[in-house]
């Protein structure tokens, strides 16, 4: 189906059926427990999972086919960000038209920036994009406040002109982001027993758009462009020897996910439209390499699943303090209670990412390959099981998985 | 060069697939029975203390977070009661908020709007908080401001300087306690013309941003009409942490008088650099070469160490107030933790009992009834004298502290002391000022 392999349409079906199953799927604690702290499914985080998620499979076109590694792809994210705000200041709260532009100007900001940054390869490539980002970020943070907003960022007020819409709503606030109407931060509570379930209109029109965006990168994955971007990472030398050159492909595919990040950026607007100069930074173009880098650089599923696992520990772990500590223990003796409070205090609340940090380095040491190498390891460990043959042909043949 | 196959029954399959998924969102409506955004139903209330816990202001932070704290304890009737014996409003008796106990969520801003907003969000999406109070800086606060607006929510405004965010940032559902920059240029300017005469020439080194610019120019604004001139106002980038070649032209410029508008590591950074420099011991024009702070905090005072001696600011407050409210906070404060309370602290703390006792009076949680409880509002008791909420812009008014580094401090908390307690008429302003205009609250947002 969709020109797809019976394989990757699998593939493809399984990761649209986990995406509008996201609500149920991620919080599977009752609310109220003690465990509802561990719950991940509420709008804003969601919707953070599919656009970081398709942030990661735009970067993951570049330096999972081509093996650039760009350190300013969250240029493009500002960027998108900055746009999308500024259609919703003059144009309307429609998210349409936000979305277009965003990916617009992305694509010619990526194109300017990779043409020049393309140039050279290998590290000087990485550091000429990081370069490119961080005049970026320092642009926006205070040179081009009049554009930016600068340190606050860009917000929407109550006297921007919205031509085809209202500047203001009939109670006097300022109107929200829909898409023909349907408000994107309307949610659906579902109470089923102690559970809670929340819908989210802005999220199932993210997850719509990173099933796409997850579509289109399968079909360029498998297509001879495809094939043409990973002979770049092999040997770049040996194309040009044999008369090609190298230059439009990978051009193009800097600016294919320069689009997939000014489409996240575009994205993150309209669920909350605000655009942050920090958006730009350099800690947030890392932020990107990482989840691709956890996921499994190269493989398709997996920069989505490191985007999931780093939002999560930046939502889920910040939030847990010394408090739910002693709530969690509180069936423990007094002594024996405070010591495992003191033990795990520094891996929470303000300590993420120092359990982040530890997670990764254990993923790049024992997992190089990525989370997705873990689950293939599972995998075959219960292949082997089941069926004995051939175990040691599977994982070179299929490096795209 | 990608091959394709195009069929009928591949794109008529493609295209329903398509349609289904863009289809989903328009079956999910919002429904909602609440009469405001996370009307509390149990018997607890859920607030958010969303602070800066990693990144330049941590400490700030963590500091903001064990005021909260304290005063959650308070307002569940534990511990020693702090403030609330002193508060002259006695709605509240230590039974919780309208008879339900407080509950608290806390999140880790990075001192980044962005992730402020995403941890602001679930706050109010996953924890039901009825409130979100916060921030060690006006970029921060004021795009969470903007969010509780949007969300319907009530915004205390943690340590935010800026006149922005009870200026052309204004919301009718943020408020905030803390004292502005332009408070800061009108309690100062008369002590430093005092101190260091009329005729003075000032050199301006200014952060790169909405904060440092708003300061910048409130001093400026304030010592110019009592007769300084301003030599040169240079902006230093955000991430400086060398400010020598900023310092060194100083010398040449003829200025006899340096002006740091920085805050944080920054004001540490620079501040110490332009001591090691020599700029104290010089004599320009005459007289002696001088420097400002125009922002102090204890926490700063310390990482600055020596180098603060004799260096005049302005605070919201200090722990070395002598009135009965201040005695008490500092008492329950340092009972807990074991040290004197930072002014970024007091402002948390007041802000959660201003919240609190808004409610009681109001009798709702409503965003709307709240708010009008705390429009207008006059008390005293917390620590700064009678204070007004001015109901305009949502910004206190009260007394500004000019502070000064001390020669021989006792302790590391004790840096600082009180050179005048700058009396509220001093400082007030007509919500029309230039420095102010351009923003307007609108009208309160219940949400839901």
């Amino acid at each position: 189906m969709f020109g797809l392999t019976k394989k990757d349409t699998l593939l493809l079906i399984v990761v649209a059926i986990l995406t509008m199953a996201a609500p149920f799927l991620l919080n599977p604690f009752p609310s109220g427990s003690a465990m509802a702290q561990f719950n991940a499914g509420y709008p804003d985080l969601m919707q953070r999972f599919v656009i970081y998620g398709l942030f990661a499979i735009g970067f993951n076109l570049l330096f999972g086919l081509t093996g650039y590694l760009s350190f300013g792809h969250a240029a493009f994210l500002g960027v998108g960000s900055y746009s999308a705000v500024w259609m919703f200041k003059l144009l309307s709260m429609n998210v349409i038209p936000a979305i277009i532009l965003s990916v617009i100007v992305a694509a010619l900001f990526s194109l300017l920036i990779g043409f020049i940054s393309l140039r050279r390869s290998g590290i000087y490539f990485s550091i000429l994009t990081l370069a490119f980002a961080q005049m970026s970020f320092n642009l926006a943070y205070s040179v081009l406040t009049p554009i930016t907003n600068g340190e606050t960022g860009l917000q929407i007020t109550l006297d921007d002109p919205r031509i085809l819409g209202v500047s203001r709503t009939e109670s006097g606030g300022i109107p929200v982001t829909n898409l023909f109407g349907a408000e994107m931060r309307s949610t659906y509570e579902m109470h089923v027993g102690s559970w809670l379930f929340q819908f989210n209109t802005g999220y199932y029109l993210c997850a719509v758009l990173m099933l796409l965006g997850f579509y289109l990168s399968i079909r360029i994955f498998r297509s001879p462009f495809g094939m043409m971007l990973r002979a770049v990472k092999s040997n770049q030398n040996r194309l040009r020897y044999t008369g090609l050159n190298t230059k439009p492909y990978t051009l193009a595919a800097f600016v294919i996910s320069g689009m997939y990040a000014g489409l996240a950026g575009g994205l993150l607007a309209c669920m909350d439209p605000l655009a942050g100069a920090e958006r730009m930074q350099w800690t947030a173009s890392g932020e990107v390499v990482l989840m691709t880098i956890l996921g499994g650089a190269g493989t398709l599923l997996g920069p989505v699943l490191g985007a999931g696992f780093i939002k999560y520990f930046e939502n889920i772990f910040s939030k847990i303090n010394d408090t739910i500590l002693h709530q969690w223990f509180s069936a423990l003796p007094d002594g024996l209670e405070d010591a495992m409070v003191f033990l795990v205090h520094p891996f929470i609340g303000k300590g993420w990412s120092l359990t982040l940090g530890i997670t990764f380095m254990l993923v790049v040491i024992f997992l190089p390959g990525g989370l997705i190498e873990g689950g293939q390891r599972i995998g075959r460990l219960f292949r082997r099981r089941t069926a004995k043959p051939a175990p040691d042909s599977a994982p070179s043949s299929t490096p795209a998985e | 060069m990608i091959k394709s196959h195009l069929t009928r029954r591949g794109v008529l399959k493609t295209g329903s697939v398509a349609g289904a998924g863009l289809a989903v969102p328009t079956i999910f409506t919002a429904s909602s029975a609440a009469a405001y955004t996370n009307e509390p139903t149990g018997n607890t209330v859920t607030l958010g203390f969303n602070v800066p816990q990693t990144g330049p202001y941590a400490d700030e932070g963590a500091d903001e977070l064990r005021a909260y704290e304290l005063a959650v304890e308070h307002l569940n009737g534990e511990g020693d009661g702090g403030m609330l014996n002193t508060f002259t409003s006695k709605a509240l008796t230590g039974n919780g908020i309208l008879g339900k106990k407080v509950a608290f969520v806390t999140g880790d801003t990075q001192t980044k709007s962005d992730a402020a907003r995403a941890s602001a969000k679930s706050m109010i999406e996953k924890d039901g908080a009825i409130m979100i109070t916060g921030g060690s800086s006006s970029g921060v606060a004021v795009a969470v401001q903007g969010l509780c607006q949007e969300a319907g929510v009530i915004f205390m405004a943690g340590l935010t300087h800026s006149n922005d965010t009870t200026g052309k940032d204004k919301k009718a559902n943020g408020f905030r306690h803390f004292f502005n920059a332009f408070m800061s240029g009108a309690a100062l300017a008369p002590v430093l013309v005092k101190n260091y005469g009329a005729d003075r020439n000032a050199y301006h080194l200014t952060a790169d941003y909405t904060w440092g610019w708003t300061q910048q120019e409130s001093i400026q604004a304030a010592t110019e009409a009592l007769g300084w001139s301003t030599v040169n106002n240079v902006l230093t980038p955000l991430a400086s942490t060398d400010f020598s070649s900023y310092i060194a032209p100083v010398l040449n410029s003829g200025a006899d008088v340096l002006v740091l508008n920085h805050y944080g590591g920054n004001m540490v950074n620079s501040l110490t650099q332009a001591v090691q420099f020599g700029l104290k011991d010089k004599m320009v024009n005459g007289k002696q070469f001088e420097i400002v702070v125009p922002l102090y905090s204890e926490l700063m005072a310390k990482g600055a160490g020596a180098s603060i001696k004799g260096i005049l600011g302005s605070t919201n407050w200090s722990w070395t107030l002598q009135d009965e409210g201040t005695k008490a906070f500092v008492k329950s404060f340092g009972t807990k933790y074991g040290f004197p309370p930072s002014n970024a602290a007091q402002t948390c703390y007041a802000q959660t009992l201003l919240y609190a006792d808004a409610a009681e009076r109001a009798g709702t949680f409503n965003p709307c009834g709240l708010g009008a409880a705390l429009e207008g509002f006059e008390f005293d008791g917390l620590g700064n004298g009678p204070t007004l909420y001015r109901a305009a812009d949502h910004q206190c008014f009260k007394d500004v502290l000019v502070m000064q580094g001390k020669q021989d401090p006792t302790s590391e908390y004790d840096a600082l002391e009180i050179v005048e307690v700058t009396p509220r008429a001093q400082v007030e302003y007509s919500p029309e000022h230039p420095m102010f205009a351009g923003g307007e609250l609108g009208s309160c947002n219940p949400g839901a």
